[in-house]
């Protein structure tokens, strides 16, 4: 095995959501990281300094009011600190949408993503629309305003560089907001197990410069099949 | 929706479940339901001395719709299959006016007549991740063969009516044999991997059923001398029947015609859902 | 079965007939053993099952050596070999989860040690309601022939996963599994009516049959524990059985709670089944952490370090574990505002946990420690548990939890807790009331081998897998290597296949050091770890009505070391004195029969 590939760090991130969730990661990462150390040392230390020998006798002791108030005051303290640490954060990246976002629906299916894009006129659910399949497209520095559907059962939509995820549920326009840092090809993943064809159900987030963007957009508008009559 | 429940062969699966760990074979899943396969071959109830035939065209008027273009892209092996861009295949209409993938078949006049099953298999194959044929026809029992040609995964999901339906992946190049018992027009196929894959299947209870070449033309060969109503099914544009007369050695002509404004006849498979917002979310300035 | 379970040797009660002492057994120690085999064989089952799946994700569709014998519907014939199906793999993940958590641990811990230890460790002849108890037995083995059978059905065993998420699981049509599904509920749901008429009796023998003496506060952590736990199945069996019924209306008759084209509503099944689900996870650790209390107070010849603060957490976590399940469900669809509150109930049920964690360390403080195979699995458990509990600290934050929800870090944690914790914990309690059971010791030098072994393997495993999860692979997926950006983790994929059959594999060992020491083991005495508590004042194994006569409690059941005993331990039913050369105090404490 590469014992390359191990690694506690975060894969780098792209979005503005990573420093959040990043820096949220490593804070408990250390916080546990000392607790696991500090508890398994001392696990060990005690298996080894009393193991049993002929001749010892175990401390005859009930315990001590004082040292439960302790242990039970100092991790409430630092839980509840980090779940008010975190609060902001959440809020940030699933409660407030930011205004001005481009917007663009994407709808999951068995066993794809369609990002469906307005056209021309800018606005969503006019006859111009165009649908992409299995690619999502996003102009670098602007926030993306994604109005995600599904059509069938449960799927996520999991965009780990942008630290993105949520589940897609029939029935429902649930937002979903993210804003890119850095041009490049991207991963598109499902994470919810949505039947046979889960594993297939992948793609491109391609993030383009705001120009590149416009050009693929109005480039994609065209080509778009002539609506049936 | 209760029988069918109970007619999952419940019980003498269960049984067969719990040595199916110790039996192995491949009888598990079932996918062998020819049923009848064991027994001898009835003969057919058919005089081959006075058959008649039935042959003609199946057109269509108006303007066909454009058809879209499949966008591949995402799948490179099947993308490499085709030279031009596939196109989608529910309207094909050829440059005679013929409508292709009609499934033709003789809906009255044949109900007195038990027909024996065939042996050989109907092919469905999945190749450039397109079912080819696009419409196949089977007899009710006779084998249909799944090919995956493309040796990369497809699922076939077959949801009928009046038969059990099943969802099941050929995840390599591989073939398996299936079987609908009961007759059903038409019983839609699709690949959930690759949306645009469709297909569909006519079952019927004797041979005397076709699917329309690219020309439109069609032809039942070797019908015992009768009245008949031959129907037939467009997936777009609904259906259409025909009295014909068969005589002894003689082809009666069919002649079948949908048009562009029967495509209301379509109906629709659901309606949009009404979509919710989570309460809670708004909308804010970030700065 | 009924020839092992003859070993156990009852041989003083010929009055009863053959086929009620063994069979259709109303004897508590009898359903415990009956439990035991059951769950054991289950125990293997899955194991067989997360073998296959962890082919598939070591060497992705590539022939499974073996799998030409399995069926068409589970692997797809080659000219190499036979490649396994996504179909069944799904299956796979589903009856995995399903029988190791329903099947297994749940029984191993519930019914094993639920009705070996509650009446032996308070003092009563049998349960309250011996008849009930053997009903409870024999709903769950219908039960679990109907999920094993459903691996023979048409379209194949459940895959919806174990949470059986709709609308996923409503239709054959999405899963290409028909009747299957149906099977998976209605197993559960006669699985459900066992638990709960289980659990109505543990409640009542605890409340109604302690003996005189045995109060609350004298009654050992692992029946403490049982106690908590059987209200929890009391209360969340129910709601489980009526999502699991609506769930198969939705299927068999066309009703649309959870489906949402005909108005349904998917979330409510994963709000109904987190409700459950939730304090279920408690169902599995709680006993768990019960033996270990019993194991490593006894071990440690040492008091249990804050006993009362122990039964508190237990407790409390029985409350706060109603409070807490939205936290499966962050990126569900439920209204984000309402993700806050259940970080901060979660955090909030760390706390008990973490209590525990630092009173059992506490306990080993200036301790005695024999490090003998029961008190090895225990140290295990307190350590794997620390692990478990600490990785459930991240998914708990909900920003972090957006990128790590639905990975192989939830994989990794669940094993923390569930296998590191709970299968650990079982271990400690099979092979410390081993003798209890069967009248025999189990092997000493196999049982190290075995647990030295586990506990390498084990972490070979499942550790790694918290990797996974951070660069991102996904839980539940067949084939990895469809993503570009998950191919280079193969290596590690196969690193952990290839510990995971070394896991497997060492579990024999404890198979054959098991049946050998049925029949072969060193006799054992009445109380060979010289133990305080009341099952222990009883032959090995104990008659039936267990005791000759109403023993009497003066103490509580930790007295280990104490001043007033000439030896290390100082049985519950001494009397106060007894223990000593000197010091005679002759009469009970007042409340010494105070109920």
């Amino acid at each position: 095995m590469n014992w390359g590939d191990w690694s506690w760090m975060m894969p780098e991130g792209f979005s503005t959501f990573t420093a959040e969730v990043d820096s949220l990661y490593y804070l408990i990462l250390w916080i546990t990281g000392v607790t696991f150390f500090a508890t398994e040392a001392l696990l060990i230390y005690f298996i080894v300094r009393y193991r049993h020998k002929e001749g010892r006798k175990a401390t005859y002791d009930h315990g001590s009011t004082k040292m439960e108030v302790v242990w039970t005051a100092i991790p409430l303290l630092i839980l509840i600190g980090l779940g008010a640490l975190s609060k902001g954060a959440w809020d940030r990246m699933k409660i407030d949408v930011p205004a001005g976002a481009m917007e663009i629906i994407v709808t999951a299916k068995q066993f794809e993503w369609n990002a469906t894009y307005p056209g021309p006129d800018g606005a969503l659910g006019t006859a111009d629309d165009f649908d992409v399949l299995n690619q999502i497209h996003a102009p670098v520095d602007q926030p993306v305003w994604i109005h995600l559907r599904a059509e069938d059962v449960l799927h996520s939509l999991f965009l780990p560089e942008m630290r993105v995820k949520q589940d897609a549920v029939p029935g429902r326009d649930i937002p979903v907001w993210f804003e890119a840092m850095a041009t490049g090809d991207y991963t598109i993943g499902c994470a919810e197990l949505c039947g046979i064809g889960h594993t297939t159900m992948n793609g491109t987030l391609t993030i383009h410069s705001a120009a590149d963007f416009q050009a693929w957009a109005s480039a994609r508008a065209e080509q778009r099949p002539q609506p049936q009559p | 929706m209760i029988d069918r429940l109970w007619q999952n062969r419940g019980v003498a699966v269960v049984a067969a479940g719990l040595m199916a760990a110790g039996c192995g074979g491949s009888e598990g899943g079932g996918s062998d339901t020819s049923g009848g396969g064991a027994a001898e071959p009835a003969a057919s109830p058919v005089d081959a001395a006075t058959v008649g035939h039935a042959s003609g065209m199946v057109t269509f008027a108006g303007t066909a719709p454009a058809m879209a273009e499949i966008d591949m892209s995402t799948e490179a092996t099947c993308a490499a299959k085709h030279s031009m861009t596939p196109t989608d295949e529910t309207v094909v209409v050829g440059d005679g006016g013929g409508l292709a993938n009609v499934f033709v078949y003789v809906k009255e006049g044949l109900e007195s007549l038990d027909f024996p099953t065939p042996s050989d298999a109907v092919l469905l194959d999945q190749d450039g991740c397109m079912y080819i044929p696009h419409v196949i026809g089977v007899q009710a029992g006779q084998d249909f063969m799944l090919r995956n040609s493309d040796g990369l995964l497809h699922n076939i999901n077959a949801s009928p009516t009046a038969n059990r339906g099943f969802n099941v992946s050929q995840p390599v190049s591989m073939e398996a044999s299936r079987s609908f018992p009961t007759a059903e027009i038409m019983v839609p196929v699709r690949c959930d991997v690759h949306g645009w894959m469709s297909s569909y299947i006519g079952v019927v209870d004797h041979p005397y059923f076709a699917v329309t070449g690219p020309d439109g033309s069609v032809s039942l060969e070797g019908l015992p001398p009768g009245n008949y109503v031959v129907e037939a099914w467009h997936e777009v544009y609904g259906t259409v029947t025909q009295s014909i007369t068969v005589a002894t050695g003689a082809t009666a002509e069919l002649s079948l015609e949908f048009t562009s404004g029967m495509s209301a006849a379509h109906v629709p498979l659901g309606e949009p859902l009404d979509l919710m917002h989570p309460q809670g979310q708004r909308v804010v300035d970030h700065q | 079965m009924g020839k092992a379970l003859d070993a156990g040797g009852h041989h003083d009660h010929h009055e009863i007939p053959w086929i009620r002492q063994y069979i259709f057994a109303t004897d508590h120690k009898m359903i415990a053993k009956q439990f035991m085999f059951v769950s054991l064989f289950f125990l293997v089952v899955g194991g067989a099952l997360a073998g296959m799946m962890r082919w598939q994700l070591g060497f992705p569709s590539q022939p499974m050596p073996g799998g030409m014998i399995l069926p068409d519907a589970m692997m797809a014939p080659t000219p190499n070999g036979a490649i396994m199906l996504p179909e069944f793999y799904n299956s796979l993940v589903t009856m995995h989860g399903t029988i190791m958590i329903f099947f297994a641990i749940m029984p191993l811990l519930v019914g094993l040690f639920g009705n070996l230890l509650i009446p032996l460790q308070i003092g009563a002849e049998d349960m309250a309601f011996p008849r009930l108890n053997m009903v409870s037995f024999w709903l769950a083995v219908p039960a679990g022939i109907l999920m094993l059978a459903s691996f023979g059905v048409e379209g194949g065993a459940a895959g919806a996963g174990w949470t059986s998420y709709a609308p996923l699981s409503t239709s054959g049509e999405w899963t290409g599994v028909y009747l299957g599904q149906q099977l998976w509920l209605a197993s559960l749901t006669i699985l459900g009516f066992s638990s709960l008429v289980g659990s109505v009796n543990y409640i009542s023998t605890v409340i109604n049959m302690r003996a005189p003496g045995m109060t609350w506060f004298r009654m050992p952590l692992a029946t403490w524990s049982l106690f908590v736990t059987a209200v929890l199945i009391l209360l969340a069996i129910p709601i489980l059985a009526g999502a699991l019924i609506m769930l198969l209306f939705d299927q068999t008759i066309g009703t649309g709670f959870f489906r949402p084209e005909v108005g349904g509503e998917p979330l409510l099944w994963q709000h109904l089944f987190w409700f459950f689900g939730h304090p279920e996870v408690y169902i599995l650790i709680l006993p768990a952490m019960g033996i270990t209390s019993e194991v490593l107070a006894n071990r440690a010849r040492k008091p249990i370090f804050g006993y009362h603060s122990m039964v508190l957490a237990i407790v409390g976590i029985g409350f706060l574990g109603w409070i807490v399940w939205g936290h499966h469900m962050f990126q569900s669809g439920m209204n984000p505002l309402l993700g806050t509150s259940f970080m901060i109930s979660t955090m909030a049920i760390a706390v008990p946990s973490a209590i525990k964690v630092f009173n059992w360390l506490a306990t080993l403080w200036k301790a005695d420690i024999h490090l003998d195979v029961p008190m090895l699995h225990a140290l295990a458990f307190v350590s794997m548990f620390i692990i478990g509990g600490l990785s459930g600290i991240f998914m708990a934050n909900t920003p972090v939890d957006i990128y790590i929800h639905d990975t192989y870090f939830i994989v990794a944690h669940i094993h923390y807790v569930l296998f590191g914790g709970s299968l650990f914990a079982i271990f400690a309690g099979i092979t410390f009331w081993f003798p209890k059971m069967f009248g025999r010791m189990m092997n000493e030098p196999l049982g190290k081998v075995h647990f030295v072994l586990t506990l390498i393997f084990y972490n070979l495993v499942f550790f790694p897998m918290h990797n996974l999860g951070l660069r991102g692979m996904m839980r539940r997926i067949y084939d990895f290597t469809q993503y570009e950006f998950l191919a280079p983790l193969q290596p590690m994929n196969q690193f952990i296949t290839v510990f995971a059959f070394l896991l497997i594999a060492t579990q024999v060992l404890f198979v054959i050091n098991f049946f050998w020491s049925i029949f072969k083991g060193e006799k054992a005495s009445e109380n060979p770890w010289d133990s305080n508590t009341l099952e222990w004042t009883v032959p090995s194994p104990p008659p039936h009505g267990n005791f000759a006569e109403m023993p009497m409690v003066y103490r509580g059941p930790y007295e280990y070391s104490s001043p007033e005993s000439d030896t290390d331990f100082l049985p519950q039913t001494t009397p106060p004195g007894g223990g000593s050369s000197g010091v005679p105090e002759p009469t009970p404490t007042p409340e010494g029969v105070e109920a």
